[in-house]
């Protein structure tokens, strides 16, 4: 792996208070994603796939460890500092869509567009071309109730991309559809990949939609299972 | 950050109508709330504005010593003299004293479309009473004469008491008195009143004191030497007051009791609202939970989440507000009441629903919808994100 190393995970624990008892739910990860790789994060459920992904997505602290994206160390981040984090660098994509019911696709598309400082015009282009991206250009005026689940897990798509993040965090993006349509999900992020340069980690459970991914990592009880291994097979 | 706080608003304001019920809970109990406290304090208004504008600055009135009233006062003929011999007073262009000596009854009569009767004042008063009150006018009859049994009535009585007509004969005690005109007062107490001559209404009821003096003070500065004047004559054990001094007094405790009512009412009332509002606030927020946890995914501040929550809340709270305050004003502004004034009579008054008691309604509204909305607020943004987006 040539590249260089765009989030570089060290020593990261994350543990869990259930009542009295902690929990550990990741531990100790090493980890490096080199710009420009297209990950998939598989294991069985509750092995800290999620977690893990939460992490790297800056929606969650460790409780000790490292993490680092591009220049940025974000575990040390505060809340606030951390949103404005994820505001510029991060998209995420999530299994059930997370559109907002009472919004347009293009008005959803636009939401991350709101927190930068372009001007209405600007928004209303960039959000175009990310709809076009997708293959939605002509759904911008539908609701998400109006949209198939595909569909709208293309404008979703359309809302991570629109602000140029570094980074696409992805967590089951094909769990909730067809066979066919998730193929069609995941050539879309195969090409934001290898067209557009986006890195992606995605969560999955199926191995069919791991073979998009340039790499492959598995997860067991919070660690990281000879990732190696399976890369170079 | 405008933007921000713009977009979450429009899109929760978007989704009222989805969470009408809810909605509705806080419009209406604000609304109800709101009207209620309205009316009850308009009903304060309109009574201090009927007691506020009987009197005037430059009028004194005289009552025994130690009277509270002019029902309870009594005084001699020979006193009412002196009074109206002070210095102070107001002498016409025929030489004579401005001033009435008064005598004061108390008559019941049937009020119109009920049975019961209410007590009305039937003043007596002096030749010289209308030269002391400008601001009565006979709008329909004529005025009473001395010496035969007529009276005229006020607009308010006439509203309000039936068998008033002129024409009408009305009994009372033992005499029978015919209603020959309708006098105004610039919207005072006395329009609440019966007006006869004072001699006549002595002998019909068999009486020889009087209750009150009123006189014209030459200017209103001449008050203290016209009270200093009754007060050291060792013939004379009277109390003596500005005109206004003593409507004032006089509608004192009736206006503490509206205002307490109506905020002691109005914030019980409250109180359940800002519970009515915090439940709805809160299942609203909750129902909206993975909405707001995807927002601050996506980077938006829990300031603008805990911004927008307030908005929507201030929103619905106006609008209860507004409806409560102008039901109140459409249904009871100028609605006549009439209640047991100072003299145990009636005084007829008009709620008054006044711009400022809007802008109090509206207010309160929206302490009760930024109380109701602000805990809620708060839930929702300190959520921690993944959580939320895991609950979702
Ligand atoms: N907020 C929390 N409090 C306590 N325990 C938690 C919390 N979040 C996650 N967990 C636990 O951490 C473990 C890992 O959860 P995580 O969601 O990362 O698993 P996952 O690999 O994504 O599973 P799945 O495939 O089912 O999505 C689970 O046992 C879960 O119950
Ligand atoms: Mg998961």
């Amino acid at each position: 792996m040539s590249a260089p190393t765009l989030v570089s995970i060290r020593n990261v624990s994350k543990r869990y208070q259930r009542g009295k008892q902690s929990v550990e739910v990741l531990q100790n990860l090493d980890l490096d994603i080199g710009q420009g790789e297209f990950i998939a994060l598989m294991g069985p459920s509750g092995s800290g796939k999620t977690t893990l992904l939460n992490l790297i997505g800056g929606l969650d602290h460790p409780s000790t460890g490292e993490i680092r994206v591009g220049s940025e160390r974000i575990d040390s981040l505060s809340d606030g500092k951390l949103a404005k984090w994820r505001a510029r660098h991060v998209g995420f994509v999530f299994q059930f869509y997370n559109l907002m019911p009472m919004l347009s696709a293009e008005r959803n598309v636009e939401l991350p567009l709101l927190l930068t400082s372009l001007s209405s015009a600007q928004r209303k282009r960039n959000v175009a071309a990310a709809l076009t991206v997708v293959g939605l250009a002509d759904r911008a005026r539908h609701k998400p109730s109006e949209l198939s689940g595909g569909q709208a897990q293309r404008v979703a798509i359309a809302r991570a991309l629109v602000a140029d993040p570094t980074l696409l965090v992805c967590d089951e993006p094909t769990g909730d559809l067809d066979r066919h349509t998730a193929d069609e999900i995941l050539g879309l992020l195969q090409a934001l990949n290898r067209e557009h340069g986006k890195t992606i980690v995605m969560v999955t459970h199926d191995p069919k939609a791991a073979e998009y991914a340039s790499r492959q990592l598995h997860m067991d009880k919070g660690a990281l299972i000879d990732a190696g291994a399976i890369n170079a097979a | 950050m405008f933007k921000q706080i713009g977009a979450v608003t429009s899109m929760n304001v978007r989704g009222i109508p989805q969470r009408l019920g809810a909605s509705l809970v806080i419009v209406i109990g604000i609304a109800v709330t709101v009207g209620v406290m309205v009316s009850v304090l308009a009903m304060a208004v309109g009574f201090d504005k009927t007691i506020n504008s009987t009197g005037h600055a430059d009028r004194a009135i005289v009552l025994r010593g130690g009277s509270v009233s002019e029902l309870g006062s009594t005084i001699s003929r020979d006193n009412t003299l002196t009074i109206m011999d002070a210095a102070g007073v107001r002498h016409g262009d025929d030489g004579k004293p401005v001033a009435s000596a008064e005598a004061l009854l108390i008559v019941g009569l049937p009020k119109k479309g009920e049975q019961s009767q209410a007590n009305v004042t039937l003043r007596g008063v002096g030749p010289a009473s209308f030269a002391l009150r400008p601001e009565i006018h006979i709008t329909e009859g004529r005025m009473f004469q001395p010496a035969v049994h007529e009276l005229i009535v006020g607009r308010s009585a006439q509203g309000q008491f039936a068998g008033l007509s002129i024409g009408s004969k009305i009994a009372l005690r033992d005499s029978e008195w015919t209603v020959v005109g309708v006098f105004d007062s610039d919207g005072d107490s006395h329009e609440s009143e019966l007006l006869a001559d004072v001699e006549t209404v002595l002998s019909a009821f068999r009486r020889n004191l009087y209750q009150s003096v009123v006189v014209q003070l030459e200017n209103p500065d001449a008050f203290n030497a016209f009270k200093d004047a009754l007060t050291t004559n060792p013939t004379l054990s009277v109390d003596v007051k500005r005109e206004t001094d003593y409507y004032k007094s006089q509608a004192q405790q009736l206006n503490k009791l509206l205002n307490f009512l109506a905020y002691f009412v109005g914030s019980i009332m409250a109180i359940g609202a800002v519970f009515g509002a915090l439940n709805a606030m809160y299942s609203a927020v909750a129902a909206r939970g993975l909405e707001i946890a995807t927002l601050r995914a996506i980077g938006f501040s829990s300031f603008s989440v805990v911004f927008s929550v307030l908005i929507e809340a201030l929103a619905l709270a106006l609008a209860g507000g507004a409806i409560g305050a102008v039901f109140a004003w459409l249904f009871f502004n100028g609605n006549t009441v009439s209640t047991l004034g100072g003299n145990f009579t009636q005084v007829v008054f008009h709620l008054t629903v006044s711009p400022t008691l809007l802008i109090t309604g509206i207010v309160w509204a929206c302490l009760i919808g930024v109380i109701g909305g602000l805990f809620p607020a708060i839930r929702a943004a300190r959520l921690p994100v993944a959580a939320a987006l895991r609950a979702g």
